[in-house]
């Protein structure tokens, strides 16, 4: 496909919006939050900078869950840590319910800190070791004064912990005597106490047994159905994510690269890196594991310090051509609310898949 | 992870640590040492069989007798009630002087470790400044602006002590204002000071403690040569360092005026760095990663 | 490399930890082998003892596990050598891969060094000669440029690289055995696809036996020729990796090949399993899955341990419940 023949990207919203309709703001489900040309950088070695987060927009609507999907340096839990302006953006905007908070101060911060809330990977790290369960989850109560007094704060933690499936008399224990599962559901009722707008859940389940990992995500589900909850869904497992997801964003160095529903990525998908993706992870069938022929990307993923010219996943690209080392694509429509960065997007794929042999 | 690691974790280990330091026979000797001192510093002057300058001229520098079993000094004075009377200046001052160092190198440490920046620089300058130079130069330098006295010393001892604290201090809020369940607090929208005062110190006490144990038994040391300098603690009032002092020249004619004050010098150390090291074998961050581990295998 | 017979065998082992509230069994009558040129898979989650029953088999348990049974190495008793015997037999035959590369690998020494240390170490090459194979290893796994990277540290290298080198390092010794413990757990899927396939071509190559924990199904299917599934210290299923698949019959493998998400049903409840994996200090009397069976097939279960029952054609299963009579394919 000849990249001059690509469909024409209405003008202002050339700057790719990941999700929902082309439509712009007003029309569809409310935005709950939003990135525009997000970047993030971090100060790195001899003065260059590690561009963790390098131009990643993207909205999250309410009562939806949008998945954030990506390896190692894409830059998937930087974004998530920079919604709640728990590191600070280099560049872009970053708006909350409507409000422009890239700038916010940290005192006004804190009252952003309620709207959104995280639920982080490691349940065990995340809970104060010295605090009983009751006085974690009521933590934001306190905080932002929520509750009028302590007998109120006790009548919502005891809510929440119903809320997510443990026993009252887990309250006043500590972290240590509870198992992973149970941490984990500590953190989503300590997440909840404030009634946030957003959600964002930085690889929830990564840290947690197997047989957990589907009771969590069960939770989560649950939860969002009974109270309207919005997420921010962030993690690198593909198949927890096609099942918990919405949207899903695809993310490689610091950039989205596809986004859409989960099945238009994870069965036709339009970006080769996307594909690489899929056909690596292993599927729970020998037959089709001895059968399968993985796409093999070259070499390792590029230093975000320095990235590639052009495209950024030219160099382990099995179909990048002299063309794509020269222009660095930006997200545009492949199908209705499908979309992917690259010049050759779908025919890359092709391209990409037939190298092996087969899927 | 499953519940199995409740064998080994936090809240356990203060228990875990005391039945530990219960075993240790060494342990159990130095903090029975510090039980007598203690007794002995608050009853002091109820304890002692005569007054501590009741002079009698009649048994002046007398050999250790029933009467005197520490003997007597070149006053008539009992030494063994001197000895005893002294415990208690012993002892305020090193609980003062190092409760002083305490607060004011934790809350240094507290906000240099937690803020980082231009405000960590300036402060540690600060403390190592303070650090390098000699302790007794500095005590000294402190108490010929303020005079000598008992109120002197342990403000310099305090001072001079206040760096390591810091130091210490820093070094634990370092590491733990890094741990996810500080993120979190912070994605709740904790205040700085609510996540200092409730998240970060109670999990530095170990440390603390060890290294309180510690300057105790230096603080001790500190006012013995204070004293012996001449500048803590002032005559006629009764101080182990001062009695050193007091008792330099007679070192072979009348020895028990200077060993009976040295060996409850160098027994109250001892004591006080006995507890302090079992209490590091047992609070050690070693302990934590044992447990971490075992919640590698997941 | 010997001949017929099992690379490494064990029969009955038993683990047990002496702990303050009593004897934990982590590990209780476990039997299994791996051959020549085999992949056995050892399944399980934390606190099923799939991670001890190797460490013990290998003699690397802490001092204070007591260890009971019988593993033979090469057709001779392991356990019953003296330690200075049993760590040089260890050390030329067994290769061992763990989770994270970068502590098992010394951060300040490069990785030339540690490839050739174990050379040097237990097939008496000199300094020179034990350097030309490290860097023949560092090539075989796919390091590029090896003779120019001999030099530099893990530090400055990804971690599937890192992985690579662990794995150059197992090898240096041409093992009879490679034992990796989740090998692949903390690299990313692309970067795991590499190091499986790198595993599984190095053991045609080398016919190396290779024993791979993991509790990742999905890895489980790529590469494993025998699975063994284990819960609570004991294995409770075992068989050729088709028929597992195929036909799972105890109603743990059933539940964990459900429990996870599957694209054809995306959407909708997942089959979860209730309750945590059991502390070793907590053993139920009968099969220590029954407190959280969705089947409960057969009231035995309960009270009694099932014995390890045959299936047909090599498969067992530690259950009373026939799931096989009842007709139900998997």
């Amino acid at each position: 496909m000849n990249p001059e023949a690509r469909p024409e990207v209405s003008p202002d919203r050339s700057r790719s919006t990941g999700t929902g309709t082309d439509t712009g703001a007003g029309t569809g489900p409310e935005v709950v939050a939003e990135l525009d040309d997000l970047r993030v950088w971090f100060p790195g070695p001899h003065g260059a900078s590690v561009r963790a987060v390098d131009g990643v927009s993207l909205q999250v609507r309410r009562g939806e869950t949008l998945g954030l999907v990506g390896e190692s340096g894409s830059g998937k839990s930087t974004t998530g840590l920079a919604l709640l302006r728990l590191v600070d953006p280099t560049g872009g905007r970053i708006r909350v319910t409507d409000e422009d908070v890239t700038g916010w101060s940290r005192r006004r911060l804190r009252t952003l800190r309620r709207r959104v809330a995280m639920v982080f990977q490691d349940p065990q790290a995340s809970l104060d070791p010295r605090r009983t369960i009751a006085s974690s989850i009521a933590e934001p109560l306190v905080v932002h004064g929520l509750r009028a007094d302590a007998a109120a704060r006790r009548r919502r933690v005891a809510e929440l912990l119903d809320m997510v499936g443990l026993r009252q008399d887990l309250a006043d224990g500590h972290p240590h005597e509870l198992s992973g599962g149970q941490r984990q559901r500590v953190g989503i009722a300590r997440a909840l106490a404030g009634e946030p707008d957003l959600i964002v859940l930085d690889e929830p389940i990564a840290s947690l047994d197997l047989s957990v990992q589907a009771q969590v995500m069960n939770l989560l589900r649950r939860l969002q159905r009974d109270l309207g909850l919005t997420y921010l869904f962030i993690a690198h497992d593909l198949a927890a994510v096609e099942h918990m997801s919405d949207r899903v964003a695809v993310m490689y160095l610091g950039r989205i690269v596809e986004t859409g529903t989960p099945a238009q990525i994870y069965r036709e998908p339009a970006h080769p890196y996307t594909a690489a993706l899929l056909s690596a992870v292993p599927v729970a069938d020998p037959q089709v594991e001895r059968q399968r022929r993985r796409i093999v990307l070259h070499g390792d993923i590029p230093s975000p310090v320095n990235p590639p010219s052009g495209c950024r996943f030219r160099t382990r690209c099995p179909a990048a051509r002299d063309a794509c080392a020269e222009h660095d694509p930006e997200l545009f429509e492949v199908s209705p609310g499908h979309r992917a960065a690259c010049l050759f997007a779908v025919e890359a794929v092709e391209e990409t898949r037939a190298s092996t042999g087969s899927h | 992870m499953s519940g199995h690691e409740a064998m080994s974790d936090h809240e356990s280990s203060f228990r875990r640590a005391v039945a530990t330091l219960r075993r240790d026979p060494l342990a159990v000797a130095g903090a029975v040492v510090l039980a007598v001192l203690v007794v002995v510093g608050v009853l002091g002057p109820w304890l002692a069989p005569s007054g501590t300058n009741d002079v009698d001229v009649n048994h002046m520098l007398a050999h250790p007798t029933w009467a005197h079993p520490f003997g007597t000094d070149e006053l008539g004075r009992d030494v063994l009630s001197r000895v005893i009377v002294a415990a208690r200046v012993s002892l305020e001052v090193a609980v003062v002087s190092v409760g002083l160092a305490l607060a004011v190198g934790v809350l240094i440490g507290l906000v240099s470790g937690y803020y980082r920046g231009w405000v960590d620089n300036a402060l540690m300058r600060c403390m190592d400044v303070l650090f390098a130079f000699p302790v007794l130069l500095l005590a000294v330098a402190i108490v010929a602006v303020l005079g000598p006295g008992l109120t002197t010393a342990m403000v310099a001892i305090g001072v001079v002590y206040a760096p390591i604290f810091a130091r210490v201090t820093r070094a634990s809020v370092l590491s733990v204002r890094e741990q996810v369940f500080v993120r979190a607090a912070v994605s709740i929208g904790t205040s700085d000071a609510r996540i200092m005062r409730r998240h970060v110190l109670p999990n530095i006490a170990a440390p603390l403690i060890v290294q309180t144990s510690l300057s105790l038994a230096f603080a001790i040391l500190s006012e013995a040569a204070l004293s012996f300098l001449g500048l803590g603690v002032q005559p006629p009032a009764p101080s182990w360092g001062r009695m050193l002092y007091d008792g330099r020249g007679f070192v072979t004619d009348a020895w028990w005026l200077g060993v009976f004050p040295g060996a409850a010098i160098f027994v109250t150390v001892l004591a006080f760095n006995l507890v302090g090291d079992a209490l590091r074998d047992v609070l050690d961050p070693r302990q934590l990663t044992l447990s971490e581990a075992r919640r590698s295998t997941r | 490399m010997s001949g017929t017979g099992p690379v490494l065998r064990l029969d009955d082992l038993t683990v047990t930890f002496g702990t303050r509230r009593g004897p934990a069994q982590a590990v209780a009558g476990v039997s299994w082998e791996v051959g020549r040129g085999e992949t056995l898979a050892l399944v399980g989650e934390s606190g099923s003892g799939k991670s001890m029953s190797v460490l013990a088999a290998t003699g690397l348990t802490p001092r204070s596990a007591r260890v009971a049974g019988q593993v033979q190495l090469l057709g001779e008793d392991l356990l019953a050598d003296t330690e200075p015997r049993r760590r040089q037999r260890r050390g030329r035959h067994i290769g061992f891969v763990f989770q994270d590369p970068m502590t098992s690998l010394n951060p300040v020494l490069p990785i030339g060094r540690q490839v050739s240390e174990a050379c040097e170490e237990h097939l008496g090459m000199t300094r020179r000669q034990a350097r030309d194979r490290a860097v023949e290893l560092l090539d075989l796994v796919g390091i590029p440029s090896a003779r120019e990277r001999i030099e530099a540290y893990p530090h400055q290298f990804s971690g599937g690289m890192r992985q690579r080198v662990v794995i150059a390092m197992a090898l240096g010794c041409d093992p009879d055995l490679l034992i990796a413990d989740e090998p692949t757990t903390a690299l990313d899927v692309t970067t795991q696809a590499q190091i499986v396939e790198l595993v599984a071509s190095l053991q045609e190559r080398l016919g190396t036996a290779v024993v791979w924990i993991t509790h990742d199904l999905g890895v489980v299917a790529g590469i494993a020729d025998r699975v063994a599934v284990m819960y609570g210290g004991r294995i409770v299923e075992q068989a050729r990796v088709d028929d597992l698949f195929a036909h799972p019959s105890h109603p743990y493998t059933e539940a964990l090949l459900a429990a996870r998400p599957d694209p054809a049903h995306a959407g909708g409840e997942l089959p979860a399993i209730s309750g945590s994996p059991p502390s070793p200090l907590d053993l139920p009397p009968g099969c220590a899955f029954w407190p959280r069976c969705p089947v409960r097939g057969d009231a035995r279960c309960e009270h009694e341990l099932p014995p390890l029952r045959e299936v047909g054609g090599g498969h067992v299963v530690r259950t009373f419940y026939r799931s096989e009579d009842i007709g139900r394919s998997a």
